[in-house]
């Protein structure tokens, strides 16, 4: 399929985007300059929490070069305000949310090593760093609590005055009485205790940011990697108070990966584009390595009790949970809604479970801010739910597979006592699928093979339901979110034909340019290659809410199919004045207007080019042109949901788990291209792998980044993964024109139950806590051999 | 990085002259491990002393019966390298384990036993070889050379010239990689000689690479892993991190020195 073809929906058409990236010819935010910029160097905290006493910056602003030294005292002379948590959360006992300020450079107080201090701005960044070095900062070290096991304890330091035994909120999500009723009726009960690691969120691109201010004009411009340029320069404007959004544009150009981290407004951005109207020039900076680990908003850091009342023939009949959620220092811009409605709205899974209560406290910590990191939420819930699930099966001696199949929902609508309302699915169809994609049951075989070998085999299953899309803005205004989440697109039909179309979502690694522009040729039958996708520009596109949560299919393009929707209803009036038909007779197909039943019709850019001229159709009925937009608010969240199959190896030796074959079954609705839908989910995989057997945050207990480089934080690597075996089963999704559910965060959801209960499988035990490194398999598989020789 | 001068000498005794009468210089050879440490400006080099233009300081040739290597050949010649393939093939699999692709390309030989990383490759085959570290100023045996964690026996103005290989009877190495890092957590030369038998161990000690003298006299008398079975290893020598206590570390040691003599037996 190649760029002068009309591409159908469901063609694995070739990313366009990508001969630009391979051949270096990408612009990313670090590979912009502009005329007399300098360069920021942000001084950060050492310590996890300390008050800051003073800071002399005499020195360091007589150092070579400096441009300026600006520190929290700066940012509140100038009147802005800090940076926002954009969801309010209710505790059980209706108060709001308690969340301590959050300055983008620290005024008396820092909270997380690696927290602002002051930004040195300098001729290069070189004599940025010399200066900083200069500055004389007088810190009193505080007691730190980086650890979530006691931050609420009694006697524990206190991170926000406005916070106390720093808890954020306590909410809670269904029916105690129920589920106590349930318990009450259990034949068996199983439980389980769950930490969810803390994770680094890694996009290849670090963050970056070039402000400049525009004096004639009195504007600014953020050049920034964002996932939602329009909801940062809303942020910026409305709550920062950095400038009215007509006197600041955002523009987000290549942005190398996200993974939720580039949803969020940081300091470093805020300050840049602060910064350049105090110094007069242009500022950049660009992040560190070093820095993004220490800074980007990290994802998941849960622990989580969980119980599950069963009937005796492993029917689900109540699930109880509480969970503690880490916040990190401060409340980062979504943070609060990740682990309440992204989270305990999807605790039922893909089962029918007539009762489920949750609890969720937030908790501050002194270390870096968390937030939403692929899958964000549904991740925790789906490990939780796959976990507690195959537990219960193995303690019933149950089939894990069977276990499932007699809990899944098959009847649609099905509303959750979670708020959700699952529109559409076919759990037992994918479950199936895997199943004998798996060779299932030819499993004990390879065991035994495995066994001769020495090796311990395993294989587990995740049947993981999420809810994309995100979503109709009314119901997450009710839920408390502060923005509306729906999508925008406008659709320009230039005079020759070819189009623009212009997006809210943004593309970061998601392949909008191929997959929008896929939609618009086959919609109207043009060849790819006249399709461009525009997105990411504040002054381009009107207004949009960014990438996220699987949105951009289910979400942008519908916005894309309305705009389309009117540009074809419009052209079918033109095309019917051209050809003195009555409008009702025309048809549209293959990209041509025709009148029914007859030979006579137009090329689509024949009727662009109409619409441009003009000449033949009254402008008093008709406005000249073809551009048309749309805004498209969802009416429900989609549902993509499916079953992973992990096998795998553990070496008992060396404690190295290997896995042997992966197979993925998704149902994400209707695919439009699925060589881009199969790389979301090999990435997905591979993140959710990570988690399982190699990722984890640490901090020490004062609360220093311990894993703060490559060299401790392992990510995974090609070679760990074997090919993985995709399969697709497919319900419409009934909501978007569409019938599309999302696909990106579906592999990081569904993998780590999978691996973990492969693990257990293969090393009989269920106590594995993630990530299940070697060394810890090692410990669990020499536990194994001593009570296996005990008995 | 802070500012530093650069000199990039045609031979060996300019090399020396200028070590030893320049403020701070710091020789230069892949930068695999230096320029990371100079970004981080963890170190302030006065002048950076460049090998790449001294000719011949990469060449490898047979000796011996063994194998001389230049200190500047980069791990992917040595992997690559026929002279070496064929004299010391466990040589060559050790240098193709080193890091990635970028880092073979770049990383030397010489850079790697200068800066002895208690966790670097390179060590252990020295050892276990008994190999000669030839300077400009001396011969050094690989037993006296390294001494502790990135501890030499070089001096100020002294460079590595070449490592000279004598040729085993049999070699193996076999490495359990850090997981995150890639260097060894537990890397095993095996090498057996007329003389008996060495093995050196990497990665897993608190003071760098040594050598497993039990192991070797077990070894001596019966070539085979399930002589090590029985084998003490003390773990209290042993480092203790993120990736793995001292105990785990033992366990791979004698796993991957098992699998070490199983492969160099084959
Ligand atoms: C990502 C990464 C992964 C790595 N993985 C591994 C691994 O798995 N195993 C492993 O063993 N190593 C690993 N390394 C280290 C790599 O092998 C380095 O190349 C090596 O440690 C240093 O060699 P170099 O030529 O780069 O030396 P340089 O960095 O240039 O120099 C290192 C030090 O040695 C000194 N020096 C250099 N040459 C000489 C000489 N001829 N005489 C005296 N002093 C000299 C320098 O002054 C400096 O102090 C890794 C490095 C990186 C960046």
């Amino acid at each position: 399929m190649n760029a002068s073809t009309v591409t159908p929906i469901g063609a694995p058409v070739r990313r366009k985007e990508d001969k630009r990236f391979i051949t270096g010819k990408g612009r990313y935010t670090d590979d912009l300059s502009r005329p007399g910029q300098a360069h920021a160097y942000f001084l950060r905290s050492p310590y996890a929490h300390a008050r800051i006493r003073t800071i002399d910056t005499a020195a360091a602003a007589e150092m070579p070069g400096v441009v300026g030294v600006l520190t929290g005292r700066d940012l509140a002379q100038d009147g802005l305000g800090g940076l926002i948590c954009g969801w309010m959360i209710n505790s059980k006992d209706g108060s709001p949310m308690r969340a301590g300020a959050h300055p983008a450079l620290a005024v008396d107080t820092v909270r997380y090593v690696g927290d602002h201090v002051a930004v040195v701005i300098a001729e290069t960044l070189n004599l940025a760093k010399d200066a900083a070095a200069a500055l004389a900062v007088e810190y009193e070290v505080l007691p730190a609590v980086p650890d979530l096991a006691v931050a609420q304890a009694q006697g524990a330091a206190q991170i926000h005055e406005a916070a106390p035994n720093n808890t954020v909120f306590e909410w809670e999500l269904g029916d105690r009485a129920a589920v106590e009723a349930a318990f009450a009726q259990a034949a068996h009960v199983t439980e389980i205790d769950i930490v969810n690691n803390r994770l680094a969120p890694n996009p290849m691109e670090p963050r970056a940011a070039i402000g400049e201010y525009d004096a004639g004009d009195e504007a600014y411009t953020l050049w920034t990697t964002s996932q939602n340029p329009h909801v940062a320069r809303l942020v910026l404007s409305a709550f920062v108070g950095l400038a009215p959004e007509n006197k600041l544009r955002v523009i987000a150009p290549d942005v190398g990966g996200g993974f939720g981290s580039k949803i969020f407004i940081y300091a470093e951005e805020t300050v840049c584009a602060w910064a350049a109207k105090k110094v007069g020039r242009p500022v950049k900076w660009t992040c560190e390595r070093g820095e993004a680990f220490l800074c980007d908003a990290h994802g998941r850091d849960h622990v989580t009790k969980g119980r599950l009342a069963l009937d005796a023939q492993g029917k689900i009949l109540g699930f109880q949970v509480k969970t503690i959620a880490n916040m990190g220092a401060y409340l980062s811009t979504f943070a609060s809604c990740v682990p309440t409605y992204l989270y305990a709205t999807l605790l039922s899974g893909q089962y029918a479970i007539p009762a489920i209560y949750c609890e969720v406290d937030a908790v501050y910590t002194n270390t870096a801010p968390v937030d939403a990191y692929r899958g964000a939420g549904r991740p925790e819930a789906t490990f939780l739910v796959e976990r507690i699930v195959d537990k219960a099966a193995r303690e019933l001696g149950i089939d894990p597979a069977e276990m499932r199949r007699r809990n899944f929902i098959t009847a649609f609508p099905h509303q959750t006592p979670v708020i959700m309302c699952y529109d559409a699915g076919d759990y037992a169809a994918s479950l199936d699928k895997a199943l004998e994609m798996a060779d299932y049951a030819g499993f004990p075989a390879r065991r035994a093979e495995a066994e001769r070998r020495g090796k311990l085999r395993g294989i587990g299953l995740s049947n993981y339901i999420e809810a994309c899309g995100i979503a109709p803005s009314a119901a997450v205004g009710s839920l408390g979110a502060g923005v509306g989440l729906w999508e925008s697109a406008e659709v320009r039909v230039n005079p020759t034909g070819n189009v623009e179309v212009l997006t809210g979502s943004h593309s970061h690694g998601q392949g909008h340019e191929t997959t929008f522009a896929q939609l618009v040729s086959a919609r109207l039958g043009i060849p790819i290659d006249q399709v461009t996708v525009i997105h990411g520009d504040t002054d381009k596109v009107q207004f949009g809410m960014g990438t996220y949560g699987s949105r951009s299919g289910a979400v942008g393009m519908s916005a894309i199919v309305k705009a389309l929707d009117k540009v074809e209803a419009k052209a079918k009036k033109i095309a019917a004045h051209i050809l003195e038909a009555s409008e009702g007779d025309i048809e549209f197909k293959d990209g041509r207007f025709s009148v029914a039943g007859t030979d006579r019709g137009l090329a689509f850019a024949e009727v662009a080019l109409n619409a441009y001229v003009a000449h033949k159709f009254p402008t008093s009925e008709i406005e000249p042109g073809l551009k048309e937009g749309a805004f498209y608010d969802p009416t429900n969240f989609t549902f993509p949901a499916g079953c992973h199959v992990c096998e795998l190896e553990v070496d008992p030796e060396t404690g190295t788990t290997e896995i042997v074959n992966w197979i993925a079954v998704d149902d994400f609705g209707t695919v439009i291209n699925p060589m881009i839908v199969e790389g979301q989910v090999h990435g997905g995989i591979a993140q959710g792998v990570g988690q399982a057997l190699m990722e984890r945050v640490a901090y020490d207990g004062e609360g220093q980044l311990v894993t703060g480089s490559y060299m401790d934080y392992q990510m995974p690597r090609a070679e760990d993964f074997p090919a993985f075996k995709v399969g697709m089963t497919e319900t419409r999704c009934p909501s978007n024109p569409l019938g599309m559910k999302g696909c990106g965060e579906a592999g990081a959801i569904a993998a780590p139950p999978a691996v973990i209960n492969a693990l257990a499988d293969a090393l009989g035990t269920q106590d594995i806590s993630m990530p299940a490194t070697p060394a810890k398999v090692w410990a669990i598989a020499q536990a194994r051999v001593t009570r296996q020789a005990a008995e | 990085m802070y500012a530093f001068d650069y000199r990039r000498p045609s031979a060996l005794d300019e090399v020396v002259s200028l070590l030893g009468g320049l403020e701070e210089p710091k020789l230069l050879a892949g930068g695999q491990t230096l320029l990371p440490t100079l970004k981080q400006r963890l170190a302030q080099p006065g002048t950076l002393v460049d090998l790449a233009g001294i000719p011949g300081l990469a060449d490898i040739a047979a000796e011996g019966g063994g194998v001389r290597i230049g200190a500047m050949a980069t791990h992917a010649r040595v992997a690559t390298s026929d002279v070496v393939r064929a004299a010391i093939p466990a040589l060559a699999e050790l240098a193709a384990v080193i890091g990635d692709p970028a880092v073979r390309n770049r990383g030397t030989i010489g850079g790697s036993v200068a800066n002895n990383d208690p966790t670097a490759d390179y060590p252990a085959a020295c050892l276990a070889l008994g190999a000669m570290i030839v300077t400009t100023a001396r011969r050094i045996p690989a037993d006296e050379f390294f001494a502790g964690l990135f501890e030499t026996a070089l001096g100020e103005d002294e460079v590595i010239v070449a490592i000279e290989f004598p040729r085993p009877e049999l070699a193996a190495y076999r490495k359990f990689r850090n997981p995150a890092s890639r260097y060894a957590m537990a890397g095993v030369f095996v090498a057996r000689t007329g003389e008996g038998v060495r093995v050196a161990v990497t990665g897993a000690g608190q003071s760098g690479v040594f050598r497993w003298g039990a192991a070797e006299a077990a070894l001596t008398d019966d070539f085979t892993a399930a002589a090590l079975e029985s084998v003490p290893l003390d773990a209290s020598d042993l480092m203790s991190d993120l990736h793995g206590g001292a105990d785990y570390r033992a366990q791979l040691v004698k796993v991957m020195a098992k699998r070490a003599v199983e492969a160099a037996a084959r």
